[in-house]
């Protein structure tokens, strides 16, 4: 028990943390909208008044973390109780829309960037010409080229799944490249001398030395390409007409004013993104302690 | 042992170009190995003693001088698998198992698994680690996974055996022990070895040859045919034979000093 509270306790201190300052800035940010309205109505505001005004109102500047939590179980659980988990009102069908492309554009961007990686380490043209390239595409907005994905690709038919997929492979392929590079390379000069000794061939000693070599290098990267081409995936429904998805929530929510659907959508994203990392970060420890990587 | 020398260096010079100039890390080397043999190379550190070991297994290229392994050049040689390497760390794959470990040049050499698998039980025998064939490389000491390293390069039953200090990590009672199963190993199996040290007593323990070079520019001072049998056990070393050869060592390094000072 002892143990258990030794890892908690400094997470749920921040959690805590987080929500006293949440909840403070809810009253200090939706106050002035609370004065306005009263002054209108002729009417003196008490403390409590005021704290609780704060935090019921219909669009607040920072809604309130249990409003955020209502209307996420309305959009989601509530949704599930009635049977119409997967209509367009629920953030589960908005979720699985997301989270298709980003799984989509996750494994795009994971074969491109080992592929890249591979081509880099073994060519030394590659390695000359490719790594600048790999780098100023990470210079470039996306927000700034994510619509032109879009367009380009419907202008030769492609619509639907694959832009978005495209736009999150685009971010996630850059960590892979840099981290399978590392990883690839990590082998030693004795290492490889080693494997010169025994006449190995190139492809002897990609499969036998370099590539499991670089598993610690390629989780490490995968965690950080899931965690991109959730973003990918959203920054890609935004210039899409906001039709389905986390992202069109946001984009609908802030067009409407609708700060609570912003909020929630938000934090369905970010839920969703702690999941997809830890799920890898699971793998890896399952893979790196069966290779013997870690102890 | 009458026919040819299995490893034959003649004028052997190589020349590392760096950005300070040029370093003379070996400068007309002339040393025939016979087969059978245990040569030992001491020196200092940039002596050469590495270098040479690492020009026999074609992971240095001359710059001048010729040199044959089995009667062929180290390429050829190398790339007959004429030669186990054992470097100074172990370097086990993690990821394998001692028996995987042991395997891996078998695999990569196209091997049948049968015959891996015999080849495997075989060498594990040779360093006294049967039973170890499941085991991961972590959960061996230091020492045992020098003997899977050793295990690893004799595998594929080439006729020579080059050790780049291998015991230099371990310490002294591991090495010890382990100086005296290279010695039953060398006698069971009859293979040539070449084994770079910087420890006067292990060459001396080990060496048929003892090679003793010194530095700027790497050369050979001197070559020592050990008088010592075969069957040498531990406490051969407090013997007067042994002492005197030590001694002949400890000159040729001192000598080779000299001419820095």
């Amino acid at each position: 028990m002892a143990r258990v509270w030794y890892r908690l306790g400094p997470i749920l201190t921040v959690v805590i943390a987080i929500f006293v300052l949440w909840y403070a800035g809810t009253v200090a940010l939706n106050a002035p909208w609370a004065h306005d309205k009263a002054k209108r109505a002729g009417v003196e505001l008490s403390f409590s008044e005021l704290v609780s005004d704060t935090m019921s109102q219909q669009k607040p500047k920072l809604p309130a973390p249990h409003q955020v939590g209502q209307e996420i179980w309305k959009t989601t659980g509530a949704m599930v109780a009635k049977g119409r988990a997967f209509s367009k009102r629920s953030l589960l069908y908005h979720s699985m829309v997301t989270l298709s492309s980003t799984l989509l554009g996750f494994a795009l961007g994971t074969a491109l960037g080992i592929a890249l990686a591979v081509g880099i380490v073994y060519n030394r043209t590659m390695d000359m010409s490719v790594m600048p390239w790999v780098i100023a595409s990470q210079t470039i907005p996306i927000l700034a080229i994510a619509p032109m994905i879009i367009v380009v690709l419907n202008a030769i038919g492609i619509s639907g799944l694959l832009p978005k997929a495209v736009i999150s492979m685009y971010l996630s392929f850059f960590p892979v490249v840099v981290g399978m590079v590392k990883g690839l390379r990590s082998p030693d000069h004795m290492q490889l001398d080693q494997m010169k000794t025994w006449f190995a061939t190139r492809g002897q000693e990609f499969w036998k030395l370099r590539l499991p070599s670089s598993m610690p290098y390629l989780f490490t990267s995968l965690k950080i390409a899931m965690a991109a081409s959730l973003v990918g995936a959203i920054v890609g429904e935004l210039p899409t007409g906001a039709v389905a998805g986390l992202g069109a929530r946001l984009l609908a929510g802030s067009y409407y004013g609708q700060t609570i659907q912003i909020w929630s959508a938000l934090i369905t994203a970010a839920a969703l993104a702690a999941a997809l990392v830890g799920l890898i970060g699971l793998i890896q420890t399952m893979v790196l302690k069966r290779m013997g990587m870690v102890r | 042992m009458t026919s040819e020398p299995v490893i034959s260096a003649k004028n052997l010079s190589l020349t590392f170009q760096t950005n300070d100039g040029p370093v003379h890390a070996l400068k007309d080397v002339t040393l025939d190995i016979e087969k059978g043999d245990f040569v030992s190379f001491i020196g200092p550190s940039g002596c050469g003693k590495t270098t040479l070991l690492r020009v026999m297994a074609d992971l240095e290229k001359p710059t001048a001088g010729e040199i044959t392994v089995n009667g062929v050049s180290p390429e050829e040689a190398r790339k007959a698998r004429a030669y186990g390497y054992v470097f100074q760390h172990a370097g086990l794959y993690p990821w394998r198992t001692i028996g995987g470990n042991i395997r891996l040049p078998l695999e990569i050499m196209g091997i049948s698994k049968a015959d891996q698998d015999a080849a495997v039980q075989e060498v594990l025998e040779l360093v006294h680690l049967d039973g170890f064939e499941r085991k991961f490389p972590w959960q061996l000491s230091g020492g045992m996974q020098q003997r899977a390293s050793i295990a690893r390069a004799l595998a594929f039953h080439a006729d020579i055996l080059l050790m780049d200090e291998p015991f230099g990590a371990l310490d002294e009672i591991v090495r010890d022990h382990l100086n005296e199963q290279v010695l039953e190993l060398w006698a069971r199996t009859n293979k040539t070895i070449g084994f770079v040290t910087h420890s006067i007593p292990e060459a001396v323990y080990l060496s048929t040859k003892i090679v003793v070079m010194s530095p700027r520019p790497g050369r050979i001072t001197d070559v020592i045919e050990s008088p010592l049998p075969k069957e040498r056990p531990l406490d051969i070393r407090d013997s007067p034979e042994f002492i005197e050869i030590a001694h002949r060592v400890r000159d040729g390094l001192r000598a080779g000093h000299e001419d820095d000072a």
